[in-house]
């Protein structure tokens, strides 16, 4: 007999259960549970199976896969597509330089991008818009993206740089998508043709990134001790947050033109980007507010004691800490702008929810189709918001908010 | 050292939160390279006088000059006084979302304008001097409280001070954790730093303190070396008030 090794006094962790007591223990713990455990689980596996068998055989998604380029651009004129994958591929390679300057998170998102291009790119199936030049255009933003790697990585770019490019980006993208009416290079291409998922993301994003800005400034306004700001600030916030989000799209889009002359008419879409910043805004700020109050006296007392101003207690001290705590609550804030942005459809916008309403409505077949069309377009959605979702947790634990605060 | 003209000077301090009246007529001066202790009961205005040094709390009456420059509603002048005047707290107060080093050196670069390579290499001398400078890349959250209280005095001499104040510097520690703190202020007491503490810690009183102040219900109502207070307290209130905190 082999020698026994001596184990003694070694206390090891308790181990997992194995899938046996896990069973046992969870799902017939006690007769009530079992119980349930027995009348549930043919319940649960006979709805997977019919799903299971629906989307595999019953489902017909010839509504989606017929127009993947309404679903991307709307009626964006298919000639100037190359602008919008300018755009795009610009964006990637801006991605793919952050990645190599700061790693992180941003190379899980530049490959993610790129590797989702690419699997469109070789995707084994006939369609007509998968032409060659379309094959060999999704498939190098993967490309690019590492070559921007190589580029953030390699060389010494600065990263107040790649800072301006990521400004720069989104205006010069609105402005090659508007083109110019003068112009034989880019010429025009009215708002009225701008649609699907290219329109989403320009008004989550736009709305993003111009509201959070504005909604740290209400915030600040709020607790000013100027009256005027702080009055005006309030009834911002409140007046807003106390309407629906159909009302200021409506606001925005009809009364707004009533009172300005036909000649300052500001476009559809800009004015549907206003409605959804302002309201995202008065959302913002209340949760930055909250944020505000949440930093200790003694921090800021700690930070005069050291002959900072104002300003430099508020930069340096209070908004840091202030947005750390409410970082979850401005991405929920985010994730629900997002999904928001479809609101647009009712003023006449086609976003990626009005193309999928508009396909369905413009053939008899399609109407019966109308279940796989929004399936699949719940789960675009739900596909982004969990993105966003995925990135704050993982900021959160770069930002060590639970640990340090 | 300059004896005829005093660092601080404070004539007939008051302050009112309110209807309520904290300070009631508070003289004191202190010369450069003097270290004054000032105790009394809780609510008895000590912490708000220090406050007041450094205008934390803004007294409504009499005159407060420090390093020459009254303290007025001019921001610039208190500015000025607050960049001369380190304060260490009670709660810490250490910034939770910068690293030790950052916490020390965030001061220097942004108010005193210095290079960064400067700011940090003095955070480095520092952090030995304070005796914890492998901490000074973690997070103020991951610190005992006394090294996080070392830190904080750390903060403020990062900023070269003339003068440092003490707010109940140990107050707020685990008892094991008191005399480490207190090792560091001696340190700097004896390093010719001017300095007003308010605490109850007595031996560290009688150790290196120059004078000391008993506070009670707004004013002082005692004032002596630590040989003279201890000893010879002349005034009951003082007497009650030390046995108190020496015998309990």
């Amino acid at each position: 007999m082999a020698i026994k090794e001596y184990e003694g006094d070694v206390i090891r962790p308790p181990q997992p259960p194995s899938f046996l007591k896990w069973i046992r223990e969870n799902l017939f713990s006690s007769v009530l549970n079992s119980i349930l455990t027995i009348v549930l689980l043919p319940v649960v596996l006979f709805l997977i199976y019919q799903v299971f068998i629906w989307v595999i055989l019953g489902a017909n998604w010839k509504a989606v896969t017929q127009f993947p380029m309404l679903f991307a651009v709307g009626q964006y004129p298919r000639d100037q597509l190359w602008r919008v994958g300018f755009i795009l591929s610009g964006l990637i390679f801006i991605l793919g330089v952050s990645w190599g300057r700061w790693g992180g998170l941003l190379r899980s998102i530049s490959l993610a991008a790129g590797g989702f291009l690419l699997v469109i790119a070789v995707l084994p199936v006939q369609h007509p818009s998968l032409t060659l030049n379309m094959r060999i255009y999704l498939g190098s933003n993967l490309l690019i993206a590492l070559i921007g790697y190589l580029i953030g990585n390699k060389t010494s770019i600065k990263g107040y740089l790649i800072i301006i490019a990521w400004i720069l980006i989104p205006i010069v993208g609105v402005v090659l998508l508007a083109g110019f009416k003068s112009s034989s290079m880019i010429p025009a291409v009215q708002t009225t043709l701008w649609g699907g998922l290219l329109v989403t993301f320009l008004l989550a994003a736009g709305g993003i990134v111009l509201s959070f800005p504005l909604g740290v400034a209400l915030a600040f306004g709020r607790r000013s001790s100027l009256p005027v700001v702080s009055a005006f600030s309030t009834v911002f916030i409140e007046v807003i947050r106390g309407v629906p989000l159909v009302t200021i799209l409506f606001m925005f889009s009809i009364i707004l033109s009533l009172f300005l002359p036909v000649e300052s008419r500001i476009d559809r879409l800009v004015r549907a980007l206003m409605a959804v910043t302002f309201f995202s805004a008065a959302y913002s700020a209340e949760n930055v507010r909250g944020g505000l109050q949440s930093v200790p006296q003694g921090q800021i007392e700690a930070a005069k004691a050291l002959g900072m101003g104002n300003f430099k207690t508020t930069i340096f001290i209070v908004l840091p800490q202030a947005l750390r705590a409410v970082l979850p609550a401005i991405v929920g804030q985010f994730i629900s702008l997002f999904k928001d942005t479809t609101l647009v459809v009712i003023i006449g916008i086609n976003d990626f929810l009005g193309i999928g309403r508009s396909i369905i409505n413009s053939d008899p077949e399609f109407v019966q189709l109308r279940t796989e069309v929004y399936i699949f377009m719940a789960l675009v959605y739900w596909i982004f918001s969990y993105l966003m979702s995925l990135g704050s947790r993982r900021i959160e634990s770069a930002l060590g908010v639970e640990s340090n605060l | 050292m300059n004896i005829s003209e005093p660092i601080i000077k404070c004539r007939g301090v008051h302050k009112w939160f309110g209807d309520f009246q904290a300070l009631k007529g508070i003289d004191i001066d202190v010369y450069e390279g003097e270290v004054i202790v000032i105790f009394g009961p809780s609510g008895s205005g000590k912490s708000t006088f220090i406050r007041t040094i450094n205008r934390l709390e803004e007294h409504q009456q009499g005159e407060i000059v420090v390093d020459g420059i009254e303290l007025t509603h001019d921001v610039r002048n208190i500015e000025l006084i607050r960049m001369e005047t380190g304060m260490v707290f009670q709660q810490f107060n250490l910034f939770p979302h910068l690293t030790v080093l950052q916490n020390i050196t965030l001061a220097p670069i942004w108010v005193r304008n210095w290079p960064r390579n400067k700011a940090e290499d003095k955070a480095i001398e520092l952090l030995n001097l304070v005796g914890i400078p492998e901490q000074a890349q973690k997070f103020p959250g991951n610190l005992s409280g006394g090294q996080q209280q070392r830190v904080a005095i750390a903060r403020a001499l990062a900023m070269e001070p003339k003068i440092m104040l003490f707010d109940e510097p140990t107050s707020a520690l685990d008892p094991e954790m008191i005399k480490e703190v207190l090792d560091t202020m001696i340190d700097l007491a004896k390093s010719g730093m001017t300095m007003i503490v308010v605490t109850h810690e007595m031996g560290f009183a009688r150790e290196v303190a120059d004078r000391m102040y008993f506070f009670d219900e707004g004013r002082i109502v005692e004032t002596g070396t630590p040989d003279e207070i201890y000893k010879e307290p002349k005034e009951d209130r003082t007497k009650l008030f030390l046995s108190q905190i020496l015998h309990h």
